[in-house]
Parts: structure tokens; C-alpha cells; sequence
């Protein structure tokens, strides 16, 4: 068996219907269970108070909005390469999915902000570049919706995919980078002295979990959905020719 | 529920904006989802049935 077989729709849509129950029933419980944890049962930090519990928020949205681009440039590059069409529409899925996870990601960095550096925004590097992010994901979408021809658009988007990555390395590793800026390093690391406490971590990674989950069960969904739509352009474009 | 002292205006927002995109998100995309699905079996129904 090939993981080119799911490149044909009928088979993806099969396939996925079947996993589709259990994804959104993983993800929920997962992200309920994380989150619940993380809300109820962990203590304040000796710094930041309560605010912490913001953390089981806006890290799995600010993973998900970068890695939902890593999965765009993936799917993109394979429609470049292999012209599947499946590839093309579960990266155009996958986009309003990455950018609701980075516009969480904005709000809750934004309102955790706010109290802890006194400011809602500064032009730090890792804020910076996530709004950079968000702005190559309106435009992604934006590209989608005023092509026509859905192969021009799916080359097109390719391309804007490919420039936008930069966008959403940088994302990832500003901090790295550019050792400036409010934005504190990474949160989880293999360095003891920088990664979180055991008491934050473990609920954090269930609730990480849980966010892939859902983005995994949103791209299935939403591919489906454009199978469905491209299908039926399909099917009205034959009617009018027979008619 | 915790106490959350001073910031619990900040806690509650941040988690009441974040829960409330996710299931706007979800919401959204099954309603589209059924939609496209029965305005698709309706067309091959249609089309089926004139041949």
C-alpha cells in the first residue's frame, strides 16, 4: 500500500470517514482534559501569578499556526510535484485552520502581555514575525478565492506557501535569532534550566496533543468539504454542456 | 473554580476569546461541510434521475 493511493478522492474521503469519529473524539477529550488540568489543578507561578494558566492556550495555538503552514508547504510542494489534486485542497483547508490557531495565538500573547511586560504589543521579533504569519495567511487565502482556474490557484498559493515558510521559520526561532525583545525563550527545551516546571509541562503537552488532533480532524473535514465543492463544479460545468 | 487573584479578568478573557474561535472554527466548518454535501447528493441525484 501507498500513501499516493489517498491522492485519488474517492479512497481520501473513504478512508477518512472512517477516522473522522474518533479524531474529534480524541481531540476533545484531550484538549477538555488538558485544559481542565492546567485551569484548576496547577498553581500559580512565584512570578507571573495565575497568568500562567494562559500558557495552556497559547502555546498549542502558536505550534499549530506554524506547523499548519509546515503541512501547507508539504501538501503544496506535492501538488507541484505530483499535481494531486488532494494535496492542493488540504493545504487550501488547512489555511483557515492556521490562521484562527494564530489569531488565538495573538490574543492570548497580546492579553498575557498586557499585564506581565505592560504593553498589549511590542515590535519584538517573535511577535513581529507571527503577525507577518498572519498576514501571508489572509493573503493565502485571499489568493485562493480570487483565482478562477483552481490548478493557477493551487500553483499560485504554491508559490506564496514556499515565500511564507521564511515567515514561519522565523516564527519558531525569532527568539533564537534575535536575542532581543520581550517575547521570553521557548517553553518546552531539552535545557532544564529553560523549560517549564513539570506541574505546567505535563498538562501542556496534553493539551498539544489535543490541538494536533483537532487540526488533523479540521484538515480531514474541510478537505472533504473541498472535494465535495470542486465535485460539484465538476457535475454543473457537465449539466450546462448537455443541456 | 481557582482563585486567580488580580489577573483573573486576564485569565477568563484569554480563555473565553480562545474557546469561543475554536468552536466558532468547528462550527463553521461542519455547517459548510454539510452543506457542500447535500448540495452535491442533490445535484447527482438531479442528474441521475435525467439520465
Amino acid at each position: 500500500m501507498s500513501i499516493w493511493e489517498y491522492a485519488n478522492p474517492k479512497k481520501f474521503l473513504a478512508t477518512t470517514e472512517k477516522v473522522m469519529p474518533a479524531l474529534w473524539v480524541s481531540s476533545a477529550v484531550l484538549i477538555s482534559v488538558g485544559l481542565i488540568w492546567g485551569f484548576f489543578f496547577t498553581p500559580d507561578d512565584y512570578r507571573q501569578g495565575s497568568t500562567v494558566k494562559i500558557i495552556f492556550l497559547h502555546v498549542p495555538s502558536a505550534l499549530m499556526a506554524i506547523n499548519a503552514w509546515f503541512m501547507m508547504l508539504v501538501t503544496s510542494l506535492v501538488w507541484v510535484v505530483r499535481r494531486h489534486h488532494v494535496s492542493a485542497l488540504a493545504a487550501r483547508a488547512a489555511a483557515p485552520v492556521g490562521v484562527i490557531m494564530t489569531v488565538i495565538a495573538l490574543i492570548t500573547g497580546a492579553i498575557w502581555g498586557q499585564p506581565m511586560w505592560g504593553t498589549w504589543w511590542a515590535w519584538d521579533p517573535r511577535l513581529t514575525s507571527f503577525l507577518v504569519l498572519f498576514l501571508f495567511y489572509l493573503g493565502y487565502i485571499a489568493l485562493w478565492e480570487a483565482i478562477d482556474n483552481p490548478d493557477t490557484a493551487a500553483d499560485l498559493t504554491a508559490i506564496l506557501c514556499l515565500v511564507g515558510s521564511v515567515f514561519a521559520v522565523l516564527s519558531r526561532y525569532a527568539v533564537n535569532f534575535w536575542n532581543q525583545g520581550l517575547h521570553q525563550g521557548a517553553s518546552l527545551s531539552l535545557d532544564e534550566k529553560e523549560n517549564v516546571a513539570d506541574a505546567f509541562s505535563n498538562p501542556l503537552y496534553v493539551c498539544m496533543a489535543g490541538f494536533v488532533l483537532l487540526f488533523i480532524a479540521l484538515v480531514f473535514y474541510r478537505t472533504g468539504t473541498e472535494i465535495r465543492a470542486r465535485r460539484i463544479k465538476a457535475l454543473m460545468a457537465r449539466e450546462r454542456l448537455e443541456a | 473554580m481557582p482563585d486567580l487573584g488580580k489577573y483573573a479578568d486576564t485569565v477568563l478573557s484569554a480563555y473565553g476569546a480562545s474557546l469561543l474561535l475554536l468552536v466558532a472554527l468547528v462550527v463553521v466548518t461542519i455547517l459548510r461541510g454539510r452543506k457542500v454535501r447535500r448540495e452535491m447528493e442533490t445535484l447527482e441525484t438531479r442528474m441521475k434521475r435525467n439520465g
